[in-house]
């Protein structure tokens, strides 16, 4: 199935939890990999992401990647690029939440895979995830305050009583 | 003297009564489980890596990796640099397979803007990713030899390493970061000497891997210490992510350079290497080290494929392709390759901007620590450092 398909299929079996189709332009390498369907209700992601992994017909085995990515008008988005080895299927979904109640379930039990990538979004990106087994920061220490990837992200002058030298 | 020691005789308490052998009970007997702390600095864990294994005794009941301590926030940074700005921090990331890299960066920022490169551009890096590949491999092994105790093969890998980064200082004056991979072309031309270099590497190498080999890969203790251990089950590696000879040494046949091809892949035969479980279990240590052995020889078959198909007499300029102003256009992109060490993707987010709005990397080493506690549980300590080793991980790479 093309992405476009399994879109329509995700459609018919979420009706509205599932939002637009954001169709990637350019080349045919990007339509196929990157194209995402917005879920409009983050709540669902877990659940979509069951469905999409256990249906025979998708069998979405792997989860490529999950990223964090903050939009500049106020909100963040979780995206998630999935792959089926056997059937050479490829779909992105996006979730999109405000940033001052920044909350996604989790889907490492879905995906083990997710584990360290959601706890990078939390260190990184400030993204709660509900569920997840050790919601603890991973690349940066556990006393540091703010995450570094928002845009508005104004770095300390001080870290420990040292100062941060540029 | 005799009386004061009298004396002291008898203030000593009363001995513990014995409990006779027969009446000890095994099974109420409590061990303590102790927390072990490894690294960061400690030359096994390949970097600066910290492990907390809990153990009983010798057996690890779980081990927490930390990471950060190489943390140079690369995706922050390239938010701040133009596109091309942002290869030279690509290198220092997987610092042992800079181009495999490289190549990947360029990759994605080209099939967002869509450019065609010349063919000599693309035999060119699929040459050097090839030689990258074994200049990496020849680090896995050698290391995970000594991890294992044996030193020798790491001395003849490092000395065979040293003809691949001749090869690259010869092009582009650069040993180790390369910067040479550029948006649609590459920073140099090769020079003229390099072809000769490579066919004379091809001869070398085939023969240090014949000799690797009989040291490490068949000798008894090696196998002894590699096999059994570390076991990573198909369906476990698949959903954890795994990519790389992580996931070829559980069996599974997936190769980018033949599921997703890039580049000029398609045009050259080779096998992708699977771990069978010869020496022992499937997915174990050995497999992973098997895997990289015979990648390294598909390898070769690969470099010496393109040395007879090389267009030498192509006088196109390398950096014909190279677009005068890099803004791809709004929009995003997942983009993967094939590094030595297995899955690596680029997400960017452009805003048809000359800088990137968000860059984020799949590295495969992050992915494949992550499944270090699961396949190293039940293992002897002395294991964990085999296992660790066989996951082949760059700090660099993980931390970012």
């Amino acid at each position: 199935m093309t992405n476009t398909e399994i879109y329509d299929k995700l459609k018919s079996a979420f009706g509205e939890k599932i939002g637009e189709w954001h169709e990637q332009t350019g080349t045919e390498y990007m339509k196929r990999m990157s194209s995402y369907a917005d879920v409009a209700d983050s709540g669902y992601i877990r659940d979509v992401c069951l469905y999409l992994r256990d249906e025979p017909e998708l069998g979405f085995d792997s989860l490529l990647l999950l990223s964090s990515l903050d939009n500049g008008d106020k909100t963040l988005s979780v995206t998630y690029h999935l792959e089926s080895r056997e059937k050479k299927q490829f779909i992105a979904l996006k979730v999109t939440v405000p940033e001052n109640n920044a909350v996604v379930p989790s889907v490492t039990d879905v995906w083990s895979h997710a584990n360290w990538h959601e706890r990078e979004a939390w260190d990184m990106m400030g993204i709660k995830f509900l569920g997840h087994p050790d919601m603890r920061r991973i690349l940066l220490d556990e006393d540091w305050i703010g995450h570094p990837l928002r845009k508005e992200y104004k770095h300390p002058d001080f870290y420990r009583g040292m100062k941060v030298p540029y | 003297m005799a009386e004061v020691l009298d004396r002291k005789m008898q203030t000593l308490p009363v001995p513990v009564k014995v409990v006779p052998a027969e009446k000890i009970e095994p099974n109420r007997l409590r061990t303590e489980e102790m927390v072990l702390n490894v690294g960061p600095q400690h030359p096994s864990t390949h970097g600066v890596l910290r492990l907390e294994a809990v153990l009983d005794g010798e057996l690890v009941i779980d081990v927490v990796p930390f990471l950060g301590y190489l943390h140079r926030c690369f995706e922050k940074h390239s938010e701040a640099m133009t596109y091309p700005q942002v290869i030279p921090y690509v290198d220092r990331m997987d610092y042992l397979a800079p181009m495999n890299g490289e190549l990947g960066y360029a990759l994605a920022v080209e099939r967002m803007m869509n450019i065609e490169l010349p063919e000599k551009v693309e035999y060119i890096r699929v040459l050097f990713n090839e030689l990258q590949r074994i200049a990496s491999h020849l680090v896995a092994v050698g290391t995970f030899g000594m991890d294992a105790g044996a030193f020798t093969p790491f001395l003849y890998c490092f000395r065979d390493r040293e003809d691949v980064l001749e090869i690259f200082e010869k092009t582009c004056g650069a040993r180790l970061l390369y910067n040479y991979i550029w948006v649609g072309g590459l920073s140099h031309d090769l020079h003229p000497d390099v072809l000769g270099m490579c066919r004379a590497f091809v001869k070398k190498s085939r023969a240090t891997h014949k000799e690797v080999n009989e040291l490490l890969t068949f000798n008894k203790i090696f196998v002894e210490r590699a096999a059994n251990i570390g076991v990573l089950p198909a369906d476990v590696a698949i959903n954890g992510g795994a990519s790389g000879p992580m996931l070829r040494g559980s069996g599974v046949k997936w190769d980018l350079r033949r599921n997703d091809p890039y580049s000029i892949y398609d045009r050259f035969e080779f096998d992708i290497p699977v771990g069978t479980g010869m020496m022992g279990t499937l997915g174990d240590c050995f497999d992973r080290h098997w895997v990289r052995m015979c990648e390294w020889e598909q390898s070769l078959n690969i470099i010496e494929q393109i040395l007879e198909k090389f267009p030498q007499n192509d006088k196109t300029d390398v950096q014909k392709a190279v677009p005068k102003r890099i803004k791809p256009a709004a929009g995003e992109i997942y983009s993967r390759v094939e590094t030595a060490r297995g899955e690596l993707g680029y997400y960017i987010v452009s805003k048809d901007d000359i800088k990137p709005w968000r860059v984020k990397v799949r590295s495969p080493a992050f992915v494949n620590l992550s499944l270090l506690p699961i396949i190293s549980r039940g293992y002897l300590m002395a294991d964990l450092i085999v296992i660790l080793g066989s996951v082949d991980i760059v700090l660099g790479e993980v931390d970012r």
